[in-house]
């Protein structure tokens, strides 16, 4: 497995780019560190796909290189980059047993017989087609034969990266769960490096040791599953990471308090240095408390999800949504508080920094 | 009012749909849940009169329409695939049913723009569909669902190809727009939580049987069955085959937990216990909490919670923990089980229940 360096890279589908617009993918100069486990979230249109392509040499980059573990390789064929990829829809040979599907990759490679034999008995196990073993892939569900394509991208060991686009999306839910967590045993195990796009932050959260949030072509935070939880860099990740996602107030800064309409909420620290800009407050709708004490509000709407509830009330005119244990009771003069622990600001969409 | 009596649908020597009965009542929502092959297209197609039942009948508002064609039924049908003609723009989409109805111009105009308000294409109308994003893309189909005026609505997966947050802004918009049309309709989904956040009614669906129908959350809450427990469970139900004995289950050399109070007189023998992830805690939630001595195989972690994948004895489960735990690998735990959420299911799979 390799580390995975790109240097300065950016990317335009258009002949001539001229400014940052036409540019699928602004600047981007980051590592992949050697048997790390990475994830590229974003919506549609974001540049994750085109930053998985030029990874895998499918697109060549307008600028920058590409380099693992220091070799540039830039102008170099998918298949002499030497990685494993596993796409949305099954890529498999349908004349094919499930078993000689998986042997395939090795087979070509000059593994040995008895290698061959057991890795491809191991992965068999963890997709758990045990059963359909020697069975033509033809006649298997549209979910079994993308277990295959899973099975095949991981069946190597010498590759320099394995690449995932989407892998998920057209298995079940429940399938989902037992998938992802082998995907995670397996990475504990080989420490393979794996780059994983998704738009399903559930995914990219649980599969990932650092996510890698993507919005209109730039990367706007990377971090751990804790960090883009407790403290979004922007706005949007705020938004698009959660469900329902961050509440934004806009507020008025004075000091350690920050003014939302006629109430006064008490900030955790003062914001460092004079910030300029629109000022905003993030807060999740897990660190809304309803109870009896705080701002009053007006409900709206509680949503019972099962194990708990969305509560979504009116809050100086704007409606924020707030979480709900199961156990929890909502009382009659309902107000609301915000924990300190759960509160960010940010000036023009960027969070600031507080001091202390 | 559509009513399914006895619906059974058999292709060769395949039963696709075996014995439905189901009633759905005008300005309802109503999600066929289950996953995939468990008949949700196949109940959707019977509904619509694209298939005809092999035994059984369709009854509308008290009408035998049994072998009527779906030309003739006034349904409307929304795939996981946005579905649009290419050549149109938005408008003349969303217009089309209107159209082909024989409406004046006045009357499409007015239509159009209400379906467009509704839906959030205003901005959109002169463009053609290849031009919008997916999410835009379904929305004028799901527009163009709206102004068929249909009695009956079929939504087959319409979010599945959608990106998470578009899919979390229409789900939460759909129930609103059911509930302004007078229609039935019905929405297909694999996912227990979608679902959920749609709230309305539920069928449960497992090999073309429908395990359960009732309002979403008591279906959730209240399983008739180990069945429709676990295919209303996401991540998926905990469950263990245990012995009562006396006012306990116990497991042979293991774990022992107290019968719910209701479930004292029940029959000694085996039942199988189930349970949701988010009542497996780390903490006891209350003073009857029993512990669970439980090896962790692999921790998955969301930000704001953790879902720790355990082996306890020879069974899986998983822990939905509050806040962020990072277990090692085969580092033994104590799990908690909270005994006032224990569904207890006997040998045939029904909840069981005190004589």
């Amino acid at each position: 497995m390799a580390r995975i360096d790109l240097d300065h890279i950016r990317h335009s589908y258009g002949p001539k780019p001229q400014g940052p617009a036409d540019y699928a993918l602004k600047e981007v100069h980051h590592t992949f560190r050697d048997g790390g486990a990475y994830a590229l979230l974003g919506p549609s249109g974001c540049g994750k796909t085109t930053l998985l392509n030029i990874i895998s040499g499918l697109v060549e980059p307008s600028e920058g290189r590409i380099l693992f573990d220091g070799n540039d390789v830039s102008r170099l064929s998918t298949q002499e980059r030497n990685i494993a990829q596993v796409f949305q829809f099954p890529v498999i040979y349908d004349t094919m047993t499930v078993y000689d599907n998986l042997a395939f990759p090795l087979r070509n490679r000059g593994v040995p017989a008895d290698e061959i034999d057991r890795k491809v008995r191991e992965i068999i196990e963890m997709i758990d087609l045990q059963e359909w073993a020697q069975r033509k892939a033809r006649g298997l569900t549209a979910d079994q034969k993308q277990k295959i394509s899973l099975g095949r991208g991981l069946v190597r060991s010498d590759v320099n990266a394995i690449l995932f686009d989407e892998p998920l999306t057209v298995i079940d839910p429940h399938m989902k769960w037992v998938l992802r967590s082998q995907l995670k045993q397996l990475h504990r195990r080989f420490g393979y490096t794996m780059v994983y796009v998704t738009h399903d932050q559930t995914e990219a959260l649980t599969f990932a040791d650092d996510v890698v949030v993507m919005y209109e072509g730039e990367i706007v935070q990377i971090g751990t599953p804790d960090e883009l939880f407790s403290r979004p860099k922007h706005t949007f990740v705020g938004y698009f990471i959660g469900s329902p996602g961050m509440n934004v107030l806009p507020v008025a800064l004075d000091g350690q308090k920050a003014q939302l309409g006629g109430q006064t909420i008490q900030l955790p620290a003062a914001p460092a240095g004079k910030p300029a800009g629109a000022i905003e407050l993030g807060i999740r709708p897990e660190f809304v408390r309803v109870g009896r004490s705080g701002m009053p509000v007006e409900i709206s709407k509680v949503e019972d999800v099962g194990r708990y509830r969305i509560v979504r009330v009116m809050l100086e005119g704007r409606e924020i949504a707030a979480i709900l244990g199961e156990d929890e009771d909502i009382p009659a003069d309902p107000k609301v508080s915000f924990d300190p622990a759960g509160i960010n600001l940010y000036a023009d969409s960027w969070r600031i920094a507080t001091e202390g | 009012m559509l009513e399914l009596r006895n619906v059974s649908k058999v292709v060769g020597r395949d039963t696709h749909i075996g014995d439905v009965s189901l009633t759905l009542s005008h300005g309802s929502l109503n999600v066929l849940l289950g996953p995939t092959l468990s008949g949700k297209t196949s109940l959707m197609r019977l509904m619509a009169g694209l298939d005809v039942p092999t035994s059984g009948s369709v009854w509308l508002d008290g009408k035998d329409v049994t072998g009527v064609a779906v030309q003739k039924r006034n349904v409307a049908m929304v795939y996981q695939q946005f579905i649009n003609y290419p050549a149109m723009t938005v408008y003349e989409n969303i217009a089309s049913p209107l159209r082909v109805a024989g409406h004046d111009r006045a009357a499409i105009d007015r239509e159009v723009r209400q379906a467009a308000e509704l839906l959030r294409l205003t901005p959109y109308l002169d463009r053609k569909p290849l031009n919008l994003s997916g999410g835009q893309q379904q929305r004028t189909a799901l527009a163009r669902a709206i102004v068929k005026n249909a009695g009956l609505v079929l939504l087959d997966e319409p979010l599945a190809n959608l990106d998470y947050k578009l899919r979390e802004e229409l789900r939460a918009e759909l129930p609103r727009i059911f509930s302004q049309s007078g229609a039935i309709f019905v929405y297909a989904t694999t996912e227990p939580s979608e679902a959920l956040l749609l709230g309305g009614n539920t069928a449960t669906l497992s090999e073309g049987r429908v395990t359960q129908f009732g309002p979403t959350i008591e279906v959730f809450r209240k399983p008739n069955d180990l069945l429709t427990a676990m295919t209303f469970a996401d991540p998926p139900l905990n469950t263990m085959l245990l012995t009562k004995r006396g006012n306990r289950f116990e497991l042979d050399g293991g774990l022992s937990l107290p019968a719910p109070a209701h479930l004292a007189g029940i029959a000694d023998g085996s039942y199988t216990i189930g349970f949701q992830p988010h009542h497996l805690t780390l903490a006891p939630a209350d003073d009857r909490a029993v512990a669970v001595k439980a090896k962790v195989t692999v921790t998955e972690i969301t930000g704001s919670e953790s879902f720790v994948h355990l082996a306890v004895a020879d069974e899986k489960w998983v822990m939905l923990a509050r806040g962020i735990h990072n277990f090692e690998a085969d580092q033994m735990i104590d799990a908690y089980i909270d005994p006032r959420h224990l569904m207890v299911f006997d040998s045939t799979g029904r909840m069981a229940q005190a004589a």
